[in-house]
């Protein structure tokens, strides 16, 4: 019988089915933030061992010092969710991609960057965001905190096997275009909830052509459309990015490794409980308008009105066109704008700042905005300060940070790294939800180039007005 | 041992938004923000009700919305919340459940319920129970009447969900999860008993598929702050 990508990882990973399409799955890769010291007092209550340090990484994100403070606190000295991962690692024995070091990072961007996410592997890690590195070809999900302490215990998680759903891109993306334009386009035709209970494989010739870095923002939008996995099939460009990472395989199994990889793709005639295809050949750069990333519009579309989507969904779009202070059927480009944001886990990568530095060159932001850079990972900062782009965006007037969640939850040096009540973010982050960035806040997700756009121009605007 | 759930009885608190994300629910940061440090302990915060839906409940100067679901009188023992669809999407964060359940509620009715948050209500006792949307809309117009008018009653060993009208609702839920339920079984507690499986299963994967395993670089364990 044909098998889907799902289908082929899940039954390598199962060690018993529990019934009802309930399994205890073998986790291959557990991820650790620094939200996870929770659970090691759990663990510790329950005078329990970490079973597997050996498959056990962990790095601090959430809570670090990325803007504001980053100078005054570059190795989470007293930062004490930090000082705790250090302690549980020291105890625990558990390899720390620490605060500072040169291989510190978002931890769903140093898991592909350092080689850790490989294709065919199980992923898990106590962040909704861990669909990010399904892009590998990885069944890669989020865990709550106690599903957290279960992996601790006993390097295994149960699960119930989500139906398969494939989305189908095609076509050729017009310029200004971006991986994030695409996926927001995608949430905004399915909906948050279009892919509820599914597992979403991404598909067709824009993923083939896609980059492995763009392909990490697809997926990482998984959840958002309501999926607790994503999935790309490895191909030649996922073996070419992993070729040389620390974390990958050994030298002597990657001729064995790349056989096995390649035959990690749904089979032809594979059955998907659902199927969607879109054409990305007319879309826009996109930007949210409302308190969902499915709340989205193309730059030059006005303001939906609320009755438009009838029943609750007006009501919703109407809290929402409250909360955001916009007004229906207004144009949404010329909303003026005081904060921007570039980075996170959707959007840190080296090709996100190259895309974004390739508008801020030679310009300024406008005077009244703050704008903020922080790289998703150190690898990722050293190698855009050594390109040049670091110089460019100070040159532009944005402030350069360090890696880290930052203002995407709102969570960055223990809650500090806010935008403030009704202040208006332009954000390259995924979740434009009530209060996401702050009490108030009030959030507008786009790409690095119309985050970089708005800032030039002191509100949302469209990047290809820009050149 | 986790606490088992037999049986709930009380109002229902009727919010039916679509979508309601789980930064709604847990606005995580704002206790930390107030008091300018962070309680470090396994559920973070000793304010967990209180800080429920704090964007949706309070005002900029930390008032009660008088509107709001839970803030009315009636609704403030609610043990029931009858919610819109894909309850709980968006963040992992454990503290949704940990915050409902402090405020009371041990059952969660909606036509969809995000996946993270469904595992997270198992693992805490709160019933996480999915109707079709009209079910949803008949329970939510009986709940609005509130307490004492209106209690509901879920009763798990008889699979049940009765309206205060009478009108009874059957329960379907995976045998195992509500098996744990009735006997507050703990998930942890039950796969440590068949660890020996984990360790066969892992002793097997190696050799299998040496280079999931076999890493070109040796990760360092255990190094010292």
């Amino acid at each position: 019988m044909p098998l889907t990508l799902l289908d082929k990882l899940w039954q390598r990973h199962s060690i018993a089915d529990l019934g009802e399409g309930f399994h205890l799955l073998f986790v291959d890769r557990h991820l650790l933030n620094d939200l996870a010291g929770r659970g090691f007092l759990t663990l510790n209550r329950r005078g329990l061992p970490l079973q597997h340090p050996e498959l056990t990484f962990a790095t601090a994100d959430h809570t670090v010092a990325t803007l504001w403070n980053a100078d005054a606190d570059p190795r989470g000295l007293h930062n004490d969710y930090v000082k705790n991962l250090r302690e549980n690692a020291a105890t625990h024995g558990f390899h720390l991609f620490d605060v500072g070091d040169a291989s510190h990072g978002i931890v769903h961007i140093i898991a592909a960057e350092q080689g850790l996410a490989l294709p065919g592997l199980t992923i898990a890690c106590g962040d909704s965001h861990t669909c990010t590195l399904g892009a590998m070809g990885a069944l890669a999900w989020g865990i709550g905190q106690s599903e957290l302490v279960h992996v601790l215990a006993t390097q295994a998680s149960v699960q119930r096997k989500p139906h398969a759903l494939r989305i189908t891109l095609e076509g050729t993306a017009p310029d200004g275009v971006t991986a994030k334009d695409i996926i927001l386009y995608a949430i905004g035709r399915l909906g948050v909830a279009g892919a509820a209970g599914y597992a979403v494989e991404f598909a067709g010739s824009v993923i083939a052509r896609m980059p492995m870095e763009g392909r990490f923002t697809v997926c990482n939008m998984a959840v958002e459309l309501g999926a607790r996995f994503g999935l790309i099939a490895p191909d030649d460009n996922t073996i070419a990015y992993l070729k040389g990472r620390p974390f990958a395989p050994r030298s002597d199994l990657w001729d064995d490794a790349v056989r096995d990889w390649k035959t990690l793709r749904s089979d032809a005639g594979a059955i998907f409980a659902v199927e969607r295809t879109i054409d990305v050949s007319s879309i826009e750069p996109q930007i949210t308008w409302g308190t969902n990333p499915g709340q989205v519009i193309g730059i030059s579309e006005n303001i939906p009105q609320p009755d438009a989507f009838g029943g609750d969904a007006a009501t919703s779009a109407q809290a929402a066109l409250d909360y955001v202070g916009l007004t229906a059927g207004a144009p949404i480009k010329g909303t003026p704008i005081d904060l921007v944001f570039i980075g996170s886990c959707v959007n840190g990568r080296l090709s996100d700042l190259r895309e974004a530095a390739s508008i801020a060159r030679g310009r300024k932001i406008a005077p009244h905005v703050t704008a903020w850079i922080s790289p998703g990972s150190e690898p990722v900062r050293r190698a855009a300060e050594a390109e040049g782009l670091a110089d460019i965006f100070r040159a532009a007037g944005f402030n350069w940070g360090r890696p880290g969640c930052s203002m995407c939850a709102a969570s960055g040096d223990l809650m500090r790294e806010i935008a403030l009540p009704k202040q208006r973010v332009v954000s390259t982050t995924n979740r434009n939800f009530v209060g996401r960035q702050g009490p108030g806040s009030r959030t507008h997700l786009a790409s690095p180039a119309m985050a970089v756009a708005a800032a030039l121009k002191g509100c949302i605007a469209d990047v290809r007005e820009l050149g | 041992m986790a606490e088992a759930f037999t049986t709930v009885i009380g109002a229902a608190a009727p919010l039916l938004r679509d979508n309601i994300d789980t930064d709604s629910i847990s606005p995580g940061s704002r206790s930390a923000r107030r008091s300018g440090k962070t309680e470090f302990s396994e559920k973070g915060t000793s304010q967990l009700a209180e800080d429920l839906f704090a964007n949706w409940r309070y005002d900029e100067n930390g008032n009660a919305i008088a509107g709001f679901v839970l803030n009315q009188p009636k609704f403030r023992d609610a043990r029931m919340l009858i919610a819109g669809a894909n309850f709980g999407c968006g963040s992992s964060r454990e503290s949704a459940v940990w915050m409902l359940k402090e405020f009371g509620i041990r059952c969660i009715v909606a036509p969809g319920i995000a996946e993270i948050f469904t595992n997270n209500c198992f693992a805490n006792s709160v019933l996480p129970l999915t109707f079709p949307e009209a079910t949803v809309r008949e329970l939510a117009a009986e709940a609005a009447p509130g307490a004492p008018a209106a209690m509901f009653t879920v009763d798990l060993a008889a699979n049940t969900l009765t309206a205060p009208s009478g009108r009874t609702w059957q329960i379907s839920l995976p045998a195992f999860r509500r098996r744990g339920l009735l006997e507050g079984l703990d998930e942890l507690a039950v796969t440590l008993q068949d660890q020996e499986q984990i360790e066969r299963f892992y002793a097997h994967a190696r050799p299998e598929w040496p280079w999931s395993y076999q890493l070109g670089k040796s990760p360092q364990l255990g190094k010292s702050p």
